[in-house]
C-alpha cells in the first residue's frame, strides 16, 4: 500500500530527498547553538576575553542565519512535495475513476470515491508533509542532542538514559489509551451529522408529527457519545503535560546535583552545564514530537488505505482499443443473453431479442424485472455473463468501446446534467455541433420552445445538476444532448416521465419523422409512451415474456390487457 | 481530522461581544471553577519564573563558591534542590488539576451548546429551513461547534497562560537587568513584525488555497455524481483534462501557501536564537566592564535571563500564534449565536386536545385514560366554564390570505370548507399554490388575513402540537430515518404495540414487503431508506400515518414515476387510509381526483374553478383541459 502511494511522489522525488537533508542541517545548526552558548560563557565571559566573545557570537549568528536559511528552504521543498504529491495522486485517482466502468463504482459507490478524493487525499497530503519534515526532524534533534550532552557532560548522559525510556513508554500507554478514545469520538460524528442531516431533511415529517422530543433524544445521545469520548481521551491526555513537566524537572534537578559535583572537581564548567539545560528541552521536546507523529500517521492511515484500493483496482472492463470502429447499422441481436451484477446474481435470464435497424421498440415491466439492466448490454455499460449481444451484426465485445459507445446514445435513467450554459451541456453529444444542429436536435427533444424563451436562450446558465430547470425540461435537454451525437441507437430509460403526454407524444412523434433511421428503443412505466412502437417487449423477472405489438399483446397477454385497462381507467394528471 | 478546517473563514464582526457571551457560556455558572483556574494559572507562571531563577541562583550561590574547593559541604547543595522539587511538584499538581478541570469543562459547555442549538433549530418556524441552506445549517453543527470546541478546550487556556506568564517574566526579567529587558523588547518587537508579515502573506495564500480546493472539490463531486453521463456520451478525457488544470492550479497555491505557514516555525525561532547571542554578548560584555560584582552581573543571573527571555518569546509567538485562531472561532460562536437568537416558532394557542367521555346524557367530559374518543378542551377567556368540543374533522377557510414574505401575496382570497370525511383534492399547475394551502392548515406558516376554524375552532386558538397531532401529512416525499422498519412506522405514534405496527402496515400494503426483507420489521434503515424503492417508502409513509389515525388528513401525492404494481398498492394503500377520514389531497392522479367531493382548480394562488368531477367537465374550463391533456401542468 505505501508503495503504491508513495510511487506517486515522481517528479518531485527530489524535493522530497532534499527536505530531509535541510532538515538535518536546520536541526545540526540548532543543536550546535547550545554549545557555542557554552563556550562563550566559560572560555570568553570567564577569562574576560571581550574579543572572544564577539568572535563566538558572529558565529553563533552565522550559525542561526544558516539554520534559518535551511528551515525556509525546507518548508519550501517539503511543500514543493507532499503538494505535487497529492496532485499527482489527485490526478491519478481521478483518472483511474473515470476509466472504471459501471461495475466498478457501483463496488465503491459514488459518495465513497468522493471522500476518497477529497478528504483522504489531504489527510495524505498532510501525513507526508509530516513526515518528510518532522518525522526526520525531530529523531534526528534528539540523536544530535544526546550526542552533545555527552561531549559536554560525559557522564551525565547516564541522566537520559534512564529518562528517556521512562519518557517513550508514557508516550507509548498514553497515546495508545487516547487513540481509541479519540478515534471512538470520530466515529460519533459520523452518528451526530447524520441526525442533525435527517432532522433537517425530514424537518416537515418531525414537526408534523410533533416529533421534536425524540429528535431531541437521538441528538443527545449522539452528542454524549462525543462528549464522553473526548473527556476520556482528553482526561488521560491531561497527563501528558504534568508527566512530561516531572521528568523534565527530575532530569534538571539530577543535572545540577550531578553537575556542580563534576564542576566541582574540574570536569566541567559552568556555560556547559547552562548548555545542558537547553539539550533537556530539545531532547524531550523531540520525543513527544515523534510520538504525536505517529498519532497523526496512523490516524491517516485509514485515508492511505481508502486511497491505495482505487488505486490498485484494475478497470472490470477492457476497453479493446484496437477494436473495430465502424457500427454498421442500428441492429440489436440478444443471442441467449444472461446477466448479473455479482456472480451469485440473476437478473436477466436467457434473452432472446431481434431489432432491425431504425425500429422503434417499447419496454415495459414491473420494477426489478430486468429493463435498465437489458438496455445497459447494448452500450455495453456491463457485460454479459454469458450468451452474445450484438449490434450491427457484430458481438459488443468486438467493437471500440468509444466507437460503440458513440453509435448507442444512452439516455439514463438518472441523468445529469453540469454546471455551464445550455449549450455547452448540449455539445456534450458533440462538441463540434454547429448552433443549427443543437437547435434541430432541441426541436426533436421539444426543449427548444422552453431553452428559446428564456432571456440568454441557448447560453443560459446551467446551475450544478441542471437545478434551475424543471424534471420534465432536465429530461427533454438529455434527449437532446443524447441525439447531437448522431448515434445509430437512441436508449430513453424512463426519459420522459415528467414530460406531460402530449409533449411526450410529440418527441416519439419527431423521433419517428425525423431520424427515421436511428433505432429507437424505449423503456416507460407508461403504456402511452409505448404503444404505438414497432415491437413492444414485456419483461417479467429477468426475462422476455412477450414480444409483439400494441394489439398483439392486447389480444393474447392477460397482464399487458390488465396494465392496459388500469392506467387508461386512471392515468395521471399532470406527468 | 481535516474537518473544520476552519470553513467559514470569515472574522468576527463583533469579536469583543461574541468572546463575552463565550466567556459567559463557559464561566457563567461555573464562577467558582473560574476561580480555580485562574489560580492554578498563576501557580504554574509563577513556577516558570521561579525555576529559571532557581537555575540563576543555584550557578552563583552554589555552583561558582564550591570551583575548585576540594571536599565541599554538599547538604546546603541537597537542601536548595529539595526545596527547587518540593515547589515546582506543587506546581505540577495544579498543572494537572488546571487540564482537568478544563476537560470537563469545555467538553460539558460543548455538549451544552449543541444540544441548546439543535433544541433551537427544532423550534425555528419551516420559513428559516426554506431561507437557509441545509450545508449552511450543518455546518453550524460541524465546522462552527469544532473550531468553537478548539477553542474552549485548547486557546482559552493557553492564552490566558501566555499572557500572565508573559507579565510575570517581564517583571522578573526586569528586577533582573534593565538592559537586557530592553533587548528582549526590541527582539520581540521584531519577531511580531516578522511574523505578522508572513501570516498575511500567508494568510492571503491560504484564501487562494482555499478557493482553489474548493473548485477541486467541487469539480469532484459534480463529475462523480455525473459519471455513468461521462461514461455514456465518452467524455472522459476532456473531464480528465479539465481536472488537470483546476488541480495544477491548486497545487501552485497550496505550495505557495504552506510554504509560508512552514517556514514560520524557523524564522520566530532562529529571531529567537539570534536574541539569546545580542543577550550573552550584551551581557558579557557588561560582566566583563564592571567585573561582575558592581552592576550584580554574575554568570548564575545571565543562565535565568536566557532563561527567562526565552520563555517570554515562546509566550509572545504562543498568543500571535492563538490569536488568528480565536478570531476565526470568535466568527464560528458569532454564526452559533446567530442560529441561537433565530426567533422560535410561536405558540400561544390555548386549546387542547384530551380524551373524552361521552355520558348518557351526551355531556362530553375529559378523561385521564386514554379513550380512542378526543375532544377539544376550550378555556373561555371571560371566565366561563371550559367547553369540550368533540374532534371531527370539520375544516373552514374564509378569505385567506397568504404570502411568505409579508408584501408578496401568494394566495388570495381562499375559501372553502370540508365536512367530516370529505375528500377536498387540489389541482393546478406547480406554483399555483396547492403545497402553500395545505401548509397552512397544520400552521407550518401563518396566515396574513383571513381564518382558518377546525371543528368550528380558530386553529390559532389551538396549540400547535395538539393541531399537528389531529393533522396527519403525506409528503410528497417520503423522509425515513436510520432505524428499524418498526421505529419508522412507530414514529407516527410513540407507544403503538407490535400488532398496531403490523395493522398499519397491513392497511397500508406494505405488510407484504416488509415480510421479505431479512429481517421483517426489525429490518434497518440507512440514508433516508436507500435498500428501498420509491414505492416501497410510500407505502411506509402510508403506515405511518396511519398509525397514527388522525382525523384529518393532508396528502400531497408523490409525482415520481413507480412502477405500475406498486403503484396500485400506494393507491389501495391510500384509498383504504383516507376511508372516514376528511381528506385535503394535493392531487397527480386522475383517479383520485374523480371521486372527491369537491376540486379546487388553482391558479396563481386563486381558486378559479370549483365543483365536483362532473360539474367541472361539463364547464369546459381549465379543468376540462387539464383533464383531456390538452394543457401541461409542470
Amino acid at each position: 500500500m505505501l508503495k503504491t502511494l508513495l510511487s506517486r511522489v515522481r517528479e518531485y522525488k527530489k524535493f522530497a530527498f532534499i527536505t530531509p537533508l535541510l532538515m538535518i542541517g536546520e536541526v545540526a545548526m540548532e543543536v550546535l547553538i547550545p554549545t557555542l552558548m557554552a563556550i562563550i560563557v566559560d572560555t570568553g565571559v570567564s577569562a574576560g576575553d571581550m574579543d572572544y566573545v564577539f568572535r563566538i557570537g558572529i558565529v553563533i549568528i552565522a550559525a542561526a542565519f544558516l539554520s534559518l536559511s535551511f528551515g525556509v528552504a525546507g518548508a519550501w521543498t517539503a511543500s514543493k512535495a507532499s503538494a505535487g504529491f497529492a496532485t499527482n495522486i489527485r490526478n491519478d485517482l481521478y483518472s483511474k475513476i473515470m476509466d472504471f466502468s459501471f461495475a466498478d463504482v457501483d463496488k465503491f459507490s459514488t459518495s465513497s470515491l468522493i471522500t476518497r478524493m477529497t478528504t483522504d487525499v489531504q489527510n495524505v497530503q498532510q501525513s507526508f508533509q509530516m513526515m518528510i519534515r518532522i518525522c526526520f526532524r525531530s529523531p534526528i534533534m534528539f540523536i544530535f542532542a544526546i550526542i552533545m550532552v555527552y561531549h559536554n557532560g560525559g557522564a551525565l548522559s547516564l541522566v537520559f538514559a534512564v529518562a528517556i525510556p521512562i519518557v517513550a513508554v508514557l508516550i507509548f500507554l498514553i497515546f495508545r489509551r487516547t487513540y481509541t478514545s479519540f478515534t471512538n469520538a470520530f466515529r460519533g460524528y459520523d452518528a451526530f451529522n447524520r441526525v442533525v442531516q435527517e432532522n433537517l431533511n425530514g424537518i416537515r415529517t418531525v414537526k408534523a408529527y410533533v416529533r421534536e422530543d425524540e429528535q431531541l433524544s437521538k441528538f443527545e445521545e449522539a452528542s454524549e457519545t462525543i462528549r464522553s469520548n473526548f473527556k476520556k481521551g482528553q482526561t488521560i491526555m491531561a497527563l501528558m503535560n504534568p508527566l512530561m513537566m516531572t521528568v523534565t524537572y527530575c532530569c534538571m534537578i539530577a543535572i545540577s546535583y550531578i553537575g556542580a559535583r563534576l564542576i566541582n572537581i574540574g570536569h566541567m564548567e559552568t556555560g556547559e552545564l547552562m548548555s545542558i539545560y537547553t539539550y533537556t528541552g530539545q531532547i524531550l521536546s523531540s520525543l513527544v514530537m515523534t510520538g504525536m507523529v505517529i498519532v497523526m500517521l496512523s490516524i491517516a492511515h485509514a485515508s492511505m488505505v481508502r486511497i491505495a484500493e482505487v488505486l490498485n483496482t484494475k478497470p472490470s472492463m477492457d476497453v479493446n482499443e484496437n477494436g473495430e470502429t465502424v457500427v454498421e447499422d442500428g441492429s440489436v441481436v440478444f443471442d441467449h443473453v444472461s446477466f448479473g451484477y455479482g456472480k451469485n446474481s440473476k437478473v436477466l435470464n436467457d434473452i432472446n431479442l431481434d431489432i432491425k435497424s431504425g425500429q422503434m421498440i417499447g419496454i415495459i415491466g414491473n420494477t426489478g424485472s430486468g429493463k435498465t439492466s437489458l438496455i445497459s448490454l447494448i452500450a455495453r455499460l456491463y457485460d454479459a455473463q454469458s450468451g452474445s449481444v450484438k449490434v450491427g451484426g457484430k458481438d459488443v465485445r468486438e467493437y471500440n468501446l468509444e466507437a460503440l459507445r458513440n453509435e448507442v446514445s444512452v439516455v439514463l435513467q438518472k441523468n445529469t446534467l453540469f454546471s455551464g450554459t445550455v449549450a455547452e451541456n448540449l455539445r456534450w453529444g458533440n462538441p463540434d455541433a454547429t448552433d443549427a444542429e443543437i437547435k434541430a436536435a432541441c426541436d426533436i427533444a421539444s426543449a427548444s420552445p422552453f431553452v428559446e424563451a428564456m432571456k440568454d436562450g441557448y447560453n443560459s446558465h446551467v446551475e450544478q445538476g441542471g437545478t434551475n430547470f424543471s424534471g420534465g425540461q432536465r429530461q427533454r435537454l438529455c434527449i437532446a444532448r443524447a441525439l447531437l451525437k448522431k448515434p445509430k441507437i437512441l436508449i430513453m430509460d424512463d426519459s420522459t416521465s415528467a414530460v406531460d403526454t402530449a409533449t411526450d407524444m410529440q418527441i416519439r412523434k419527431a423521433l419517428r419523422e425525423d431520424v427515421k433511421d436511428l433505432t429507437k428503443i424505449i423503456i416507460s412505466q407508461r403504456l402511452s409512451s409505448v404503444m404505438d412502437a414497432d415491437q413492444i417487449i414485456v419483461m417479467n423477472n429477468g426475462s422476455v415474456q412477450d414480444v409483439g405489438t400494441h394489439s398483439e399483446l392486447l389480444e393474447r397477454n392477460a397482464d399487458y390487457r390488465d396494465l392496459y385497462e388500469t392506467q387508461t381507467r386512471g392515468g395521471n394528471l399532470d406527468d | 481530522m481535516i474537518r473544520g478546517r476552519n470553513a467559514g473563514g470569515a472574522r468576527a464582526k463583533d469579536p469583543k461581544k461574541a468572546m463575552k457571551r463565550v466567556l459567559k457560556i463557559v464561566f457563567g455558572d461555573r464562577k467558582g471553577k473560574f476561580v480555580f483556574i485562574v489560580c492554578c494559572i498563576f501557580i504554574s507562571a509563577f513556577s516558570i519564573v521561579y525555576s529559571s531563577n532557581f537555575l540563576g541562583q543555584f550557578i552563583d550561590q552554589y555552583v561558582t563558591p564550591i570551583i575548585g574547593v576540594e571536599n565541599p559541604d554538599w547538604q546546603p547543595v541537597v537542601m536548595s534542590l529539595v526545596q527547587f522539587a518540593c515547589i515546582v511538584s506543587v506546581s505540577v499538581v495544579f498543572n494537572y488539576l488546571l487540564s482537568r478541570t478544563m476537560v470537563s469543562i469545555s467538553q460539558d459547555t460543548l455538549y451544552d451548546i449543541r444540544i441548546k442549538m439543535f433544541k433551537k433549530l427544532d423550534s425555528l418556524p419551516l420559513s428559516y429551513f426554506d431561507q437557509n441552506q441545509h450545508g449552511t445549517i450543518m455546518s453550524r453543527f460541524s465546522n462552527d461547534t469544532d473550531t468553537l470546541n478548539q477553542f474552549i478546550s485548547n486557546s482559552l487556556v493557553q492564552l490566558m497562560q501566555a499572557m500572565i506568564t508573559l507579565v510575570m517574566v517581564f517583571v522578573s526579567m526586569l528586577i533582573n537587568s534593565w538592559i537586557l529587558t530592553l533587548v528582549v523588547i526590541a527582539f520581540a518587537l521584531l519577531t511580531m513584525k516578522a511574523s505578522s508579515s508572513v501570516a498575511k502573506r500567508s494568510g492571503r495564500q491560504f484564501a487562494a488555497q482555499q478557493s482553489d480546493l474548493a473548485a477541486v472539490n467541487g469539480f469532484i463531486e459534480e463529475m462523480m455524481n455525473g459519471q455513468r453521463v461521462i461514461k455514456v456520451f465518452c467524455h472522459e478525457g476532456q473531464s480528465k483534462a479539465d481536472f488537470g488544470i483546476l488541480n495544477s492550479k491548486l497545487r501552485k497555491s497550496m505550495t505557495k501557501g504552506n510554504a509560508l505557514a512552514n517556514a514560520m516555525g524557523p524564522i520566530t525561532m532562529n529571531i529567537g536564537n539570534i536574541q539569546y547571542v545580542a543577550l550573552v554578548v550584551i551581557g558579557a560584555v557588561v560582566v566583563i566592564l564592571t567585573g561582575g560584582a558592581g552592576a550584580g552581573y554574575t554568570i548564575g543571573l545571565l543562565a535565568a535571563f536566557l532563561q527567562l527571555s526565552r520563555s517570554f518569546s515562546n509566550n509572545i509567538n504562543q498568543i500571535s500564534q492563538q490569536m488568528n485562531m480565536v478570531l476565526l472561532a470568535l466568527a464560528g460562536a458569532e454564526r452559533i449565536f446567530e442560529l441561537m437568537d433565530e426567533e422560535s416558532e410561536v405558540d400561544d394557542g390555548y386549546v387542547m386536545l384530551v380524551n373524552s367521555k361521552t355520558d348518557e346524557n351526551g355531556n362530553i367530559t375529559e378523561s385521564k385514560e386514554r379513550t380512542g374518543q378526543w375532544a377539544w378542551k376550550h378555556p373561555h377567556h371571560d371566565g366561563s366554564p371550559v367547553t369540550y368540543t368533540p374532534l371531527r374533522g370539520d375544516i373552514v377557510m374564509q378569505d385567506v390570505d397568504f404570502g411568505y414574505v409579508p408584501d408578496k401575496m401568494v394566495l388570495h382570497d381562499i375559501s372553502l370548507y370540508a365536512k367530516p370525511g370529505q375528500k377536498i383534492a387540489f389541482v393546478g399547475s406547480t406554483g399555483a399554490g396547492k403545497t402553500t394551502i395545505t401548509n397552512l392548515l397544520n400552521r407550518f406558516y401563518d396566515i396574513q388575513d383571513g381564518k382558518i376554524r377546525f371543528d368550528g375552532i380558530n386553529i390559532n386558538k389551538i396549540k400547535k402540537a395538539d393541531l399537528r397531532h389531529s393533522l396527519g401529512m403525506i409528503l410528497q416525499d417520503t423522509n425515513l430515518f436510520t432505524g428499524t422498519i418498526k421505529e419508522n412506522i412507530r414514529f407516527g405514534k410513540l407507544d403503538a404495540s407490535d400488532d398496531e405496527v403490523i395493522a398499519a402496515a397491513k392497511l397500508a400494503n406494505a405488510h407484504d414487503f416488509i415480510m421479505m426483507m431479512p429481517d421483517g420489521y426489525d429490518t434497518m434503515l440507512t440514508n433516508n431508506g436507500e435498500s428501498l424503492s420509491q414505492g416501497q417508502r410510500q407505502l411506509l409513509s402510508i403506515a405511518r400515518a396511519a398509525i397514527a389515525d388522525p382525523p384529518v388528513l393532508v396528502m400531497d401525492e408523490a409525482t415520481s414515476s413507480i412502477d405500475t404494481h406498486t403503484e396500485a398498492l400506494v393507491q389501495s394503500g391510500m384509498d383504504k387510509l383516507m376511508e372516514g377520514r376528511t381528506v385535503f389531497v394535493i392531487a397527480h392522479r386522475l383517479s383520485t381526483v374523480r371521486n372527491s367531493n369537491a376540486i379546487m382548480v388553482l391558479d396563481h394562488g386563486r381558486i378559479i374553478e370549483r365543483g365536483d368531477h362532473e360539474t367541472l367537465i361539463a364547464q369546459h374550463g381549465v379543468y376540462y383541459k387539464l383533464y383531456t391533456g390538452a394543457i401541461e401542468l409542470e
